[in-house]
């Protein structure tokens, strides 16, 4: 018995062997190495004035004398250690703000306004209004979706299964582009928009809160699809005879739903807000393809946008990086935990 | 058509061994990183010709060429030999050094280069210019004449102009602009503050200093201006608001001298519109000399960290890239050429009014990068009428020291 125990050890050694490099390379290296990043920051610049001279004549101007930090960098090649010092400046958590904001506002909505000015507490505005609205009802469509396509006649669910698919398949970006220039004022949608509440002047771009309806139903478009693909695979499972009893204690079509399907699959719906809510929390194309970022912004958005700049700030980047990341795990713990007592009930 | 394809490889056959004894390139690596507009095609292309003969030339010419330039220069060696940069993103290559010195270049191989061509900072030469660039009108001779009006020569007038239009009836939005938030509505702010005298930091320093008079002033005419947009200003970036040109609903924009070249083809666009497409110098503000506008270059690099020979390599091809015998019917009009006997075209005029009326250049300081995306960011909330001007040029300052402290710029 010892022996196939330590057998089973090692065998269990060997299989999670490529699984356990992958994760380390993939998953625990990168995040190490973007945490250190954020807490470091470039050394001291030192300036001096030279003089410039091009096609449109001459003049001094500050430029960076990259033969005094020289030394400076061989020495310390990650930068200054700059501790939380990034975490806690404007960018990110900006506390001192926060303070100032709490201490010289009268009311709640007032401390609202004055951190919704501040980058991240925008970008969180709008990332946990997008998930919370786009996961329930992606999973609502998705559900009926599923629902429908299973009850139609054999012949036709190919079709419509693979229409369902569509919005899924086209690449976000692409999607919400095309989508895009039909909201235009001067596009398909926007005059039918235009048309139907007989206002020319209506514009889905100009407004904030248009754009942000706007961003969510095309979330739930773009990601209805996987919902309803689990759910269909999962109607596929439900169990014949419990629904043929329920049937025959005479449950309407909404009751048989209501009491055999649902919770037949609750654990689907749990997996589809997990894989979902994740996901979402990183919203990211549709605010670059609807060219909405005056009006939304995410924590995604932020990253690139300290990346894309003509002067890089890496430091930033990783700080919002590994904010995005303690977001991710906070927003999942609640269902991890259900996971965690499920699993444990089981067992 | 495949006679078509032999007779055309025949010929790029020729052109390409002609101008390989010409560049004198014989061994060397070359890889172009740079932005992807026409020009920047025809100088690449001019320069590929230097290849064979064991000399491979590469080039990677995207809109996002920003973001990989400089990871692209950092090995040792360096993935790209030279960088394709202007007056802006060269500052963020001289600030972590990746790109050298080319005063012994262009002592043995750059006898044909003219002086105002070579970029030189504290005495180094450390790019070649090969085109000038800057934003000024562009304006539709019909609309104004039923108007009754003459070119603006400055926004007061501008704004005047557009009052009229809109009055008569003749179009409900004027006035276009790339007005994107972001790099976009950042630099139309650049254009108008230097018009109203505004100075970008306290001199010496890297401590911003727009939240001012002039800042205000530059605010809400921008939100004047931007009344006589379409509503959606703030998703139009260059090419947006060259599209509502074509579509003929714009009368007057301050926009890039190299956009206006697409704006004089018929295709997507109307005969009239085309006809009637004209432009003019920068526009001044608030009866200030200085037009509200910014003068920018083109121009080439080589990469410090590569060999000698690949460093040769990249100066001739690039040499020959931006030589007089790369200009013909095709390629003259796409930009205000640096090079030798360039004869300005008629779409150069907007450019050399800039340049002759005293326009600065686009400053090269190695912080301006960050005040720019931090005017980006923050100006629309105040476009969006969400907070004032002062409150907006405040965030702008805030967001800035905050990135400027993170990069050492500031203490």
């Amino acid at each position: 018995m010892q022996r196939s125990g330590l057998m089973q050890h090692k065998t269990f050694f060997w299989f999670f062997f490529p699984t356990a490099t992958a994760m380390l390379l993939f998953i625990a290296l990168p995040i190490l190495s973007v945490v250190t990043q954020s807490l470091f920051t470039p050394h001291d610049q030192v300036f001096k004035i030279v003089e410039s001279c091009g096609p449109f004549g001459c003049k001094q101007i500050t430029s960076i004398d990259t033969e005094a930090t020289d030394a400076l960098k061989q020495a310390r090649p990650l930068g200054q250690w700059s501790g939380l010092d990034v975490y806690l400046d404007r960018g990110h958590l900006a506390v001192s703000e926060v303070a100032a904001a709490w201490g010289a506002s009268d009311s709640m909505g007032q401390f609202f306004k004055a951190i919704g000015n501040l980058p991240f507490y925008r970008a969180m505005s709008f990332t946990l209004t997008y998930t919370f609205v786009v996961t329930p009802l992606l999973i609502a469509l998705g559900f009926m979706i599923a629902l429908s396509v299973n009850s139609l006649h054999r012949h036709l669910k190919g079709l419509a299964i693979f229409f369902s698919l569509l919005p899924m398949i086209v690449t976000p970006l692409i999607g919400s582009l095309i989508l895009f220039w039909m909201v235009d004022s001067r596009g398909v949608l926007g005059t039918g928009l235009q048309w139907l509440f007989s206002d020319p002047d209506l514009s889905l771009k100009a407004s904030t809160s248009l754009t942000w309806v706007m961003l969510i139903v095309y979330g739930v478009w773009h990601s209805a699809p996987f919902a309803f693909v689990v759910f269909y695979a999962g109607l596929q499972t439900v169990p014949k005879e419990t629904l043929e009893s329920a049937m025959i204690d005479g449950a309407t079509r909404w009751q048989q739903t209501r009491y055999v399907v649902i919770p037949h699959l609750m654990p689907l719906v749990t997996f589809v807000a997990l894989i979902q809510l994740m996901d979402h929390f990183r919203v990211f194309e549709p605010i670059v393809g609807f060219n909405a970022e005056a009006h939304a912004t995410s924590l995604s958005w932020i990253i690139f946008n300290d990346l894309g700049g003509e002067t890089r700030l890496l430091s930033s980047a990783s700080t919002t990086s590994v904010l995005t990341i303690i977001g991710v795990s906070i927003l999942l713990s609640p269902v991890l935990v259900r996971t965690w007592r499920d699993f444990n009930a089981k067992g | 058509m495949f006679l078509k394809e032999i007779t055309m490889a025949g010929s790029f056959a020729l052109m390409a061994s002609a101008a390989y004894a010409e560049c004198n390139v014989s061994a060397g690596r070359v890889n172009i990183i740079g932005n992807e507009f026409p020009a920047i095609h025809a100088v690449v292309n001019a320069a590929k010709t230097c290849a064979g003969n064991g000399v491979e030339i590469k080039s990677n010419l995207t809109a996002d060429h920003q973001l990989i330039n400089l990871a692209g220069m950092t090995g040792k060696p360096a993935e790209y030999t030279s960088a394709i940069v202007a007056n802006s993103s060269i500052v963020a290559l001289m600030n972590e050094d990746v790109i050298r010195p080319l005063d012994d270049l262009v002592a043995k191989f750059g006898q044909d280069l003219r002086k105002n061509q070579l970029i030189t900072i504290d005495g180094k030469i450390m790019a070649v210019a090969f085109m000038a660039n800057a934003q000024h009108l562009v304006f539709r001779q019909d609309i104004l004449d039923q108007a009754g009006v003459e070119p603006p020569r400055s926004y007061e007038e501008l704004l005047a102009a557009a009052a009229k239009i809109r009055e008569m009836g003749l179009l409900e939005y004027p006035v276009g602009g790339a007005y994107k938030a972001g790099w976009n509505l950042a630099q139309e702010f650049n254009n108008i503050y230097i018009g109203f005298g505004g100075e970008f930091f306290e001199p010496g320093s890297a401590k911003a200093t727009v939240n001012n008079e002039a800042g205000i002033a530059t605010l809400n005419l921008m939100k004047e201006l931007s009344g006589y947009m379409n509503p959606d200003f703030l998703t139009h970036d260059s090419n947006a608001t060259n599209s509502e040109w074509k579509a003929g609903n714009v009368a007057l924009m301050n926009m890039w001298g190299s956009r206006v070249p697409p704006l004089k083809d018929t295709e997507g666009s109307s005969q009239v519109v085309v006809d009637n497409t004209d432009i003019a110098g920068p526009m001044t503000v608030g009866g200030g000399s200085v037009p509200a506008t910014t003068l920018w270059w083109d121009g080439w690099t080589v990469a410090r960290n590569i060999s000698d020979e690949d460093a040769e390599a990249t100066f001739k091809a690039l040499v020959q890239g931006t030589s007089p015998s790369m200009l013909n019917a095709e390629t003259a009009p796409m930009a205000v050429w640096l090079i030798e006997g360039y004869e300005p075209t008629d779409a150069a005029k907007g450019v050399f009014a800039a340049a002759n009326s005293g326009a600065v250049p686009y400053p090269m300081l190695p912080f301006q990068g960050l005040l720019h995306s931090a005017l980006g960011a923050e100006l629309s909330d105040f476009m969006l009428g969400r907070e004032d001007a002062q409150t907006a040029l405040a965030d702008v300052e805030a967001a800035y020291t905050a990135a400027a402290k993170e990069k050492g710029y500031l203490q």
